[in-house]
């Protein structure tokens, strides 16, 4: 649910990246962060355990610019992985306006990938959210590790609906802004088209 | 979609803005902010600088979240209000209008007691105000008509990235 204060002139956004545990998504927010000028980035804030797996949340507030006369701002958030998590993984998509699904290249995370798709699908629905009518994007994270699946079969196996999707290496920062572009200018086409 | 997006104009802010400038004082608060479940902050009033407003409403909609969640498990709708008490600073937290959160940071100058009493009044007032925001926003849905969002173009979109 996006909020557009025409007091202040700004809109607010949400972005969720989902994935299993340890894909990657965590790292992405920290390469944005630590890319990001800090004239528009706020503070990241991690909720993490003591091993630095996500208990709750991160959540990284951008802001990108203006766009006719508003302050536009995203929200990013991830949510935890690990398949236990699923209450908080819930409360964390309430309210999204775009998705971006980071995949584990790793072979042998597959199973694990096409177990949070659905999970993201069955989550989403509860909300009353269709993930084939909102923004979204796949990322395939991890794409310098040797024992990566080839691109084609990640494709073949997540990519179902022909969404945008990118190769990347959180790591290094290789695909990570490609990724959070393609998904806010999925959100700010929906905001466009919702307002007609 | 289960909650649409959220559109306030100037007229409603200085509704909102007014309510919760009247909280700081009559409950003698350091700081009043409304913020929405889902981590955006709203409004805020009162003696803010130094704090960081932004991660203040998104972990308030956090712990709000999560609360909710135990509150169902438990069989309870909600928690509607939750109370943290600090050594200097103590935090007073409230649902409104379903959808929205208003938080008190006040110390010893305040009492609980004084804040629960104003915030009954402030909330009823601020549900009042959201409620009829709400349904502006719905109706404008439909129609939105001069919305500076249908506009947009992909020129726009992509000049926020040009840098
Ligand atoms: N080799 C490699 N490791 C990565 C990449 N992205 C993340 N990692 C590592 O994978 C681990 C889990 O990452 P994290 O971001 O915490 O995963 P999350 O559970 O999805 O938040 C960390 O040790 C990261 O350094 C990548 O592109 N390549
Ligand atoms: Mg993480």
């Amino acid at each position: 649910m996006s909020f557009i204060n025409y007091s202040s002139r700004e809109i607010n956004c949400k972005i969720v990246y989902y994935g299993p545990g340890l894909c990657g998504k965590t790292t992405n927010l920290q390469f944005i962060y630590n890319k990001t000028n800090p004239d528009l980035k706020g503070k990241m804030i991690s909720l993490a355990t003591e091993t630095e797996r996500t208990l709750f949340f991160d959540f990284l507030p951008l802001a990108l610019g203006q766009i006719r006369g508003f302050k536009t701002r995203f929200h990013l958030y991830t949510v935890p992985g690990q398949v236990f998590y699923d209450a908080s993984r819930k409360l964390i998509l309430k309210g999204v306006d775009g998705v971006v699904f980071v995949a584990d290249s790793q072979v042998e995370r597959m199973e694990a990938n096409l177990e949070s798709m659905d999970n993201l699908r069955i989550n989403l629905k509860e909300q009353g959210y269709e993930l084939d009518k909102m923004p979204f994007v796949i990322q395939y994270n991890k794409r310098d590790l040797p024992n990566a699946a080839p691109l084609e079969e990640l494709r073949r196996q997540l990519n179902t609906t022909g969404v945008p999707d990118f190769e990347a290496c959180a790591t290094d920062g290789g695909g990570v802004f490609e990724t959070l572009k393609a998904v806010a200018k999925g959100v700010l086409s929906d905001l466009k088209r919702l307002s007609r | 979609m289960m909650d649409s997006q959220l559109v306030m104009y100037e007229e409603d802010f200085k509704r909102v803005l007014a309510v919760i400038q009247r909280l700081v004082r009559d409950a003698n608060a350091k700081g009043v902010f409304v913020v929405d479940k889902n981590g955006q902050l709203i409004a805020e009033a009162g003696e803010v600088r130094g704090i960081d407003t932004t991660s203040l409403a998104s972990l308030t909609a956090g712990s709000i979240a999560a609360t909710g969640g135990l509150a169902k498990l438990i069989g309870e709708e909600d928690f509607p209000t939750h109370f943290h008490q600090g050594v200097k600073d103590n935090l007073h937290i409230t649902i409104v209008a379903k959808r929205m959160i208003l938080v008190v940071i006040f110390d010893d100058r305040s009492s609980l007691g004084l804040v629960r009493l104003r915030v009954k009044k402030a909330s009823g007032e601020l549900g009042k105000i959201f409620e009829e925001l709400q349904k502006k926003s719905e109706a404008d849905q439909a129609g939105a008509p001069g919305s500076p969002f249908s506009e947009i173009t992909d020129d726009d979109i992509d000049n926020l990235f040009s840098d």
